[in-house]
């Protein structure tokens, strides 16, 4: 019974409050499950979308295949071979130099930078940089060094790098930031150095969650056209050299093939969206395992 | 034989003596080394804003003020008017700030504050999913799919808004594709909830947990619980992360370039097409020969990198002031 | 040859509280009349997922009452507390077992709704909470969302619980001001104000002055007096000199510790007039706990 009596012998109804404020709650609280299905929705559709078209263009030729058709071609001759070793190559090397500097930067503002006014610009700056648009990378790279050494898929790494540069220093910061004092205290303890210290107690205990946020700002790097576009030009055979020629790469094949009107372009770009995809989600999937399983200290 | 003594970082005890100042070479590079990563950050910064500065200097020049902010854009005739570019950026940028920003909040709500935490874990996954599908495959369902459909549908928005006055105007009769600002909103709306939301349920975190429960504790609905303990200590820096999408908004390349429908226009119809900086360079750099064209189109890079970086310092200081409010207090 | 450090070893002091004998009069009542019953606790047992919190609480809460919650920490008289408002509804895996009944209306039938219960049944916590407002809608909040929008009888509603506060004038001219701004004295009687601004039937304070200084303590403890005639007060304190210069009843609870599984359940040991608890303790564990040596 939810019906009680007060001291004047009145009833006192503890039941659902007033209508309106409990539909108003109700209706606030559909409004925000509301919200989810509106994110739901187009996630839903180009998932769908992309495997869909994607699959069906998508096989070992379309995969390996070494030279790019020009747009006109129908799907089945030549394959995305290019684009796929340009992206793979140039993302790596993006990372090989991002992430060293990204750790070695959040290093800096965690371990040396303390509360002095250098290590907290760098942290700030850093901060700031994340939002600069990545077409700006692109042009940045162009006018420092395409202009003087020419096209080649390096500086499409250096302009990868340039944006997950602030991405690494940050996500880094935040898993060395988790590693408690007494680690270090330990070892000071032993007589180590300071550079001794980081490297071979601080960085190890943070390593899992440095690998996974570095992992996701490769995955974001792969998938990123703009810098790409000032930067590699568009070739149509592979090249495997890296550093002396305009390369190609998933993302701007893409973009290419989106405008062009003609079948076997639209069915390439689905393909080569659905590899694109495919290798953002890896990414992204290694970083969620390496989360679970290797990182000790988190949030 | 010398006592055992705590070891001090900066005299490590294989130094020489008791009396050794100098740390070795080995500690005191890593440390330089540490901060030449770090300051790269600023240096890549400023270099950015000199090498292009560099570059566009001729059309600030020769264009000036006036030449900048007028409308006429014709390469052929050497005039680079990027008003039109401006008006396109600003225009998809608050379209998609209006469909993102409640969708953003209201899941950051549900996050926190409605789903128990064992059930959130899908919903964030949904969030990251949609962060990592690059802008390219959003520009190319935006072009090959939405763009398409989105034609059918603001025709019939058109037409049924024929004659209303103010709709009618920013819904009226849409040029011939689909491609337009208010397509471009829609990709960009969907490119920018992923980060409103993570930076958006941060904050909503912060809010002490005794807050909440002084508004339950008067008897409080849940509604009545966000509106009064949540909402006024994350305000600021909801904001500030709203403020950080639009720089997002604002700097996106590829899925604006291939949906808004490359139409230097400027127009209060909202579903014609038009044109945004970043596209502009996207779209016209493979074609820029002239030295002055290409200079035009870096000029545009600076202005949107300075103006993204306004936006993030804004949006930053914003953040940081609320933060302070709460804790001084 | 090396010198070696001496292994002391560390004694563990068990501190002793040395307190002086509770000055309770000894013609002080030992029982004293019952008003109305106000809660009505039968055999409850609290429960935080499958572990057993608080076992077995039966007590009755009577009108216009100061009654108050002592024992050990750990020993779940906050936990008992919480369950009178259905606070503890909101921590995850929380669950009450037993009879729990207010002026005759069982507290968690099904039908019962918690925001109902939590207006009627107000609250004070142990760290003041002000909400970042106005001193104004602090204390207006609560009548905001009960629909009363009309200025004028909010600001009589506004002025007459900081009155009953104690707080007026001292924020009279300040109403507009934040009320994260006041002292902890103040601020934790303007969450007093607040919770009075919805003229609640009960007002539950949990150590409501642990971290207040003796001043401001004193007067959060006169408007405790002040207001019991229109209020029943139910307080937690593990300040025992506290419960005696306030309450008129007294629970003293314990710990049961499990010595298998190493846990540690709270229970109802004693509860009556406080004169009686404090000056004639019929649990030897209640005496001991009054007399000072233990807790």
């Amino acid at each position: 019974m939810a019906v009680a009596t007060n001291s004047a012998g009145r009833p006192v109804d503890l039941r659902e409050p007033a209508g309106w404020r409990r539909t108003k709650n109700q209706i606030m609280t559909v409004l925000m499950w509301a919200s989810f299905a509106v994110v739901l929705v187009p996630l839903a559709f180009v998932l769908v979308k992309v495997f869909a078209a994607g699959a069906s263009a998508i096989n070992w030729q379309f995969l390996t295949n070494s030279t790019i058709p020009p747009n006109v071609m129908p799907l089945g001759t030549g394959g995305m071979g290019p684009a796929v070793i340009g992206t793979l190559e140039i993302t790596g090397f993006a990372a090989l130099v991002a992430i060293p500097l990204g750790v070695l930067g959040a290093v800096y503002v965690n371990e040396y930078g303390g509360r002095g006014i250098l290590g907290r610009l760098v942290a700030f700056m850093s901060d700031v940089m994340t939002g600069v648009p990545s077409i700006v990378m692109g042009l940045f790279i162009y006018t420092i060094w395409v202009l003087h050494f020419g096209y080649s898929g390096m500086a499409g790494s250096f302009a990868l790098a340039c944006l997950m540069l602030p991405v690494v220093i940050r996500s880094s910061f935040e898993m060395l930031r988790l590693v408690p004092d007494s680690l270090r205290q330990g070892s000071y303890a032993l007589g180590a150095t300071k550079a001794r210290v980081t490297l071979t107690v601080v960085i190890p205990a943070a390593i899992g969650g440095i690998v996974s946020g570095a992992l996701l700002a490769v995955a974001r790097a792969a998938g990123e056209t703009a810098p790409l576009l000032f930067t590699i030009l568009t070739v149509e055979q592979t090249n495997s050299n890296l550093f002396s020629g305009p390369n190609t790469a998933l993302s701007t094949q893409i973009f290419a093939n989106a405008t062009s009107p003609y079948v076997g372009a639209e069915a390439r770009a689905w393909g080569a969206a659905l590899t694109l995809i495919a290798i953002a989600f890896t990414l992204m999937i290694a970083a969620r395992i390496v989360t679970a399983r290797f990182t000790r200290y988190s949030r | 034989m010398s006592a055992v003594t705590k070891a001090d970082p900066v005299k490590p005890a294989g130094s020489v003596g008791a009396l050794a100042h100098r740390r070795p070479l080995g500690d005191r590079g890593f440390q330089i080394l540490t901060l030449a990563a770090g300051m790269l950050v600023l240096v890549i910064l400023v270099l950015i804003a000199v090498t292009t500065a560099q570059q566009s200097t001729a059309w600030f020049s020769t264009a000036g003020l006036s030449g900048i902010f007028s409308t006429n854009w014709d390469p052929t005739t050497n005039h680079y008017g990027a008003l039109a570019f401006l008006y396109g950026t600003v225009i998809s940028s608050v379209i998609a700030l209006v469909i993102a920003v409640p969708v953003s909040v209201g899941v950051a709500l549900l996050l926190n504050e409605v789903v128990p935490v064992r059930w959130s874990r899908p919903i964030v996954y949904v969030i990251d999913l949609l962060a990592v599908v690059p802008s390219v495959v959003w520009g190319l369902w935006g072009i090959l799919v939405l763009v398409p459909w989105l034609n059918g549908v603001y025709r019939s928005i058109a037409s049924g808004l024929n004659g209303v006055p103010v709709l009618g105007t920013l819904f009226g009769g849409p040029n011939s594709t689909g491609a337009s600002f208010f397509t471009a909103g829609i990709i960009l709306a969907i490119m920018i909830t992923p980060i409103i939301t993570s930076l958006s349920r941060e904050v909503i975190a912060t809010v002490p947990a005794i807050d909440k429960e002084g508004a339950y504790a008067l008897g409080a609905t849940r509604w009545e619980m966000i509106r009064g303990a949540v909402w006024p200590h994350s305000q600021g820096g909801v904001v500030g992360s709203v403020l950080v999408g639009l720089g997002r908004a604002m700097g996106e390349t590829i899925a604006a370039a291939l949906v808004i429908g490359n139409s230097a226009e400027i127009t209060g119809h909202l579903f014609y097409s038009g044109y945004s900086i970043p596209a502009v360079i996207a779209n016209q750099f493979g074609e820029a020969t002239g030295g002055a064209f290409r200079g035009a189109l870096i000029g545009l890079g600076l202005f949107l990198f300075v103006l993204t970086i306004l936006v993030n310092l804004v949006a930053r200081g914003i953040v940081e002031r609320s933060a302070r409010k709460m804790r001084g207090a | 040859m090396e010198e070696q450090e001496e292994q002391v070893p560390v004694q563990v002091q068990q501190e002793q509280e040395i307190i002086p004998k509770l000055d309770i009069p000894d013609t002080a009542p030992r029982e004293i009349p019952t008003g109305n019953p106000v809660f009505d606790v039968q055999n409850a047992s609290m429960y935080y997922g499958d572990f057993r919190a608080v076992t077995d609480v039966s007590l009755t809460i009577y009108e216009n009452e100061i009654t108050a919650f002592i024992g050990p920490s750990g020993c779940g008289k906050t936990t008992v507390l919480r369950t009178l408002n259905r606070m503890n509804d909101l921590i995850v895996g929380a669950r009450v077992e037993g009879d729990l009944r207010y002026r005759g209306a069982s507290l968690y039938a099904s039908d019962v709704s918690p925001t109902a219960v939590r207006r009627r049944i107000g609250m004070v916590f142990q760290k003041a909470n002000p909400f970042p407002k106005s001193v104004y809608d602090n204390v207006a909040y609560g009548p905001r969302i009960n629909g009363i929008r009309n200025k004028a009888r909010l600001d009589e509603i506004v002025e007459r619980s900081l009155k009953q506060a104690a707080l007026w004038d001292e924020v009279k001219d300040r109403l507009n001001k934040s009320g994260l701004g006041l002292s902890g004295g103040q601020a934790q009687r303007l969450c007093i104000a607040r919770t009075l601004a919805v003229e609640p039937d009960v007002v539950l304070m949990d150590e409501p002055c642990s971290a207040l200084d003796p001043i401001a303590t004193g007067r959060i403890e006169d408007l405790m007096h002040e207001i019991k005639s229109q209020y029943t007060i139910v307080i937690v304190t593990h300040n025992m000199q506290q419960a005696t210069r306030v309450s008129d009843r007294t629970a003293f609870y314990s710990v049961l510790r499990d010595a298998r599984s190493d846990t540690r359940t709270g229970v109802l040991v004693e509860y009556g007039p406080t004169a009686q608890i404090f000056g004639d303790p019929r649990d030897e564990r209640t005496q001991a706990y009054v007399t000072g040596r233990m807790g």
